[in-house]
């Protein structure tokens, strides 16, 4: 591998064809494609990683070093967490709680995904809570006090949701109100809508067998359903990188050896069927948390693998630069604010069904808080740029263990309160100071 | 023995492009041809108004006055993907990459290569790391961050991803300022390669001796107004440089300067 191109030798060949000789035809260019087969682009002084489980501590070791810590801290935290609780009392891991956990964090989770997607422009929506009580409230008078099709007043909550979004996304990418602001005003405003149109007797109770209930309760009791859940999770994922390894290899650029594959995939095998058995020991496999992960899978590939994914990274990175490189700047941020408020409809609505109803209260408290927390805690940059929508589900997941320990250990909402901004502003603290350490590490 | 099409018709035509910024009239009334398959030169002193110029041809910035013409016709640039869709890239000085994506994500941003609708990463890995090698680019790895490159690097990913989509002009800004000799090297020899394709390029360059070493002709900038065009063959390099700093403003201000001493 290691060619010519790379010799000092074949330097000084290539610069002694230059200065005078400026017609270079083909001749002159005969020797990069050949040195392009034989080493495309390798730095001499490139630290390859090494095989095997060595390689795996260097590469780790790298990463803690030059601030890529990407979910780390976030599972050494839920780690912590979870060892704490459970010493504290032994219910806390018990599969019921467990079980009941991994429905209580889907309102919230997903209208964190939506503000994932806002902090990837370097943004923020603080609107989320007011939009997702709005938009229960839509769909609760809708149905049950007007006797809507449920799929309307779904659909009409939705639709509500993206509208708001629109609005405020207009706002700040047409008028150039900054984001904050725009949000900040929308928190009140879409609170006075939803009170407005709960009128005056301030609660609608669901029916509790439509669309939105059913979602949040149905709990898929055949033991099958949690374990062919994990099943094809790991066979999709370990398809897709076997696929994608073997068109690399094939197209000839680096591919992840099959070790490194196995390793991953095992890991998730042992995570996915651990959750299965652990949901299986109590009622089975809750419907609300399979939408929520197909949620995320599928918004995940939108930000990873399509076009307007990357635009939006591209945003995050230097919105003077995306622009120059012919990307729509204020079009995919009105989109990703309106992506933002309907993830907040869908929590809402999720919300909603958790209390089996819409009322004054809905998306106040410090479920806005709590959203933008977990996106944080997650892993997703306040910086902009860098995130992914799978934050979402761990930042939830920190954020609903603490409450439902503390709840079991009895403790009062102030030291919930107390705990949870500690471990957002660790959360913060992890990502300035990674931020810090990339800059470090990153520019020579 | 290779003559370069002298006569070509320019691809590329500004008429009276002015610019102004404030207080700042950056552009006045400039007047540049870029024929297919030459090299026009840039030049003029900090300040003198050629990113501007850039700029305005590329979309960035609107000109407050003037026409650019394409192939003979004049087109509005109102954005930059108006430019990208005639087939002007730009490397611009400042770069404008994106840190936070890999050099495979900002060699194709913008135009990216997809599959079934979804992003081809295979095929954009492979074709950045044939073009990176064209170019003779050393870095660590094609999928590192952008933050990570050294600013030599950083250049040369910004010159390579203007290659990216067959442009018929190229425009460079300053594009050897940060780099090594053989990195320089290398891009003023990627210049040559462009004209012989029948590009047309513009370079700017405050360096004399790349300047002369490529260019077919040298326009010069001063203060936002053009003062003159030279063709390289016929022209010295102090005759050049005289232009840039004024020296060779024209008759009337030589006399005027002469007035002002003799009242003294
Ligand atoms: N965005 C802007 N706002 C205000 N003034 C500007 C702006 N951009 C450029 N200018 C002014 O326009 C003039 C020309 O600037 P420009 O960047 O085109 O110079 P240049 O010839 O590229 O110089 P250099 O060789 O230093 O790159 C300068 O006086 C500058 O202050
Ligand atoms: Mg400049």
């Amino acid at each position: 591998m290691s060619s010519d191109h790379n010799t000092p030798g074949d330097d000084g060949f290539h610069r002694a064809d230059l200065p005078e000789d400026s017609m270079s035809r083909d001749g002159v260019n005969a020797p990069v494609p050949v040195a392009a087969e034989a080493t495309p682009v390798v730095d001499p002084r490139l630290i390859v990683r090494e095989q095997g489980v060595a390689g795996y501590l260097g590469e780790f070791r790298r990463r803690i070093g030059s601030g890529e810590l990407g979910s780390l801290p976030v599972v050494l935290a839920l780690i912590v967490i979870w060892a704490v609780f459970g010493s504290l009392n032994s219910s806390f891991l018990s599969a019921q709680n467990l079980s009941n956990l991994s429905q209580q964090i889907v309102g919230t989770g997903m209208i964190a995904i939506g503000v994932v997607f806002v902090l990837l422009l370097g943004e923020i929506d603080l609107s989320v809570g007011s939009v997702s009580g709005l938009c229960a409230a839509i769909f609760a008078v809708l149905n049950v006090t007007h006797g809507v099709n449920q799929w309307v007043a779904l659909i009409s909550a939705l639709v509500g949701g993206a509208l708001v979004g629109l609005i405020q996304g207009l706002f700040f990418a047409k008028v150039g109100v900054p984001a904050f602001v725009v949000t900040l005003a929308g928190n009140l405003a879409w609170n006075g809508v939803m009170l407005q149109i709960l009128g005056a007797n301030g609660t609608v109770n669901l029916s509790g067998n439509d669309i939105v209930s059913r979602l949040y309760s149905t709990i898929y009791g055949q033991q099958i359903a949690a374990y062919g859940l994990a099943a094809v999770g790991v066979l999709l994922y370990l398809g897709s990188m076997l696929y994608d390894a073997n068109r690399r290899r094939r197209a000839g650029v680096p591919y992840r050896p099959p070790v490194d594959i196995a390793v991953r995939t095992v890991l998730l095998a042992v995570v996915s069927f651990v959750v299965a058995y652990t949901l299986n020991q109590y009622k089975g496999l809750p419907l609300a948390l399979l939408v929520f992960l197909i949620f995320i899978v599928v918004l995940d590939f939108v930000l990873r693998r399509t076009t307007y994914g990357r635009r939006i990274f591209a945003l995050g990175g230097n919105i003077e630069g995306a622009r120059r490189a012919g990307i729509n700047v204020s079009w995919t941020r009105i989109s990703v604010f309106m992506i933002c408020s309907t993830m907040a409809a869908v929590g809402g609505l999720f919300l909603a069904a958790q209390i089996q109803s819409a009322s004054q209260t809905s998306g106040g408290g410090n479920l806005l808080m709590n959203s933008i927390a977990a996106a944080v805690i997650g892993g997703t940059s306040l910086f902009g740029g860098r995130g992914k929508t799978w934050s979402a589900l761990l930042g939830a997941l920190v954020i609903g263990s603490i409450q439902s320990g503390m709840n079991i250990q009895g403790l009062s909402n102030a030291i919930q309160f107390i705990v949870t901004g500690a471990v957002l502003l660790a959360a913060v603290v992890i990502d300035s100071l990674s931020r810090r350490t990339q800059l470090a590490a990153g520019r020579a | 023995m290779t003559v370069p099409p002298t006569a070509a018709a320019p691809v590329l035509a500004l008429r009276g492009i002015s610019k102004r910024f404030g207080a700042v009239q950056a552009l006045t009334d400039i007047e540049l041809e870029v024929p297919a398959g030459q090299v026009v030169a840039l030049v003029g002193d900090n300040g003198a108004g050629k990113s501007t110029l850039v700029k305005s041809v590329a979309g960035v910035n609107q000109p407050d006055d003037g026409v650019i013409e394409w192939q003979g016709r004049p087109v509005a640039i109102h954005r930059p993907q108006d430019a990208q869709h005639l087939g002007i890239a730009t490397v611009y000085q400042d770069l404008a990459l994106c840190d936070n994506l890999d050099v495979v994500g900002n060699l194709f941003l913008g135009r990216e290569i997809r599959r079934f609708g979804v992003l081809d990463e295979v095929e954009m890995e492979k074709r950045s790391r044939e073009l990176l090698s064209t170019l003779s680019i050393r870095i660590p790895s094609v999928r590192i961050p952008i933050a990570s490159l050294s600013g030599g690097q950083r250049q040369t990913v910004a010159i390579a991803r203007s290659l990216i989509g067959e442009p018929k002009v190229v425009i460079l800004d300053e594009p050897t300022a940060a780099l090594g000799v053989e990195q320089t090297a290398q891009v003023l020899d990627l210049v040559e390669r462009l004209r012989d394709r029948g590009l047309g390029v513009i370079l700017i360059s405050h360096n004399m001796a790349d300047v002369m070493a490529v260019a077919d002709q040298v326009a010069v900038l001063r203060l936002g107004r053009n003062n003159g065009v030279f063709d390289r063959r016929s022209t010295t390099q102090e005759q050049i440089i005289s232009a840039i700093t004024g020296a060779t403003d024209n008759a009337v201000t030589r006399r005027k300067a002469r007035g002002t001493e003799g009242n003294e």
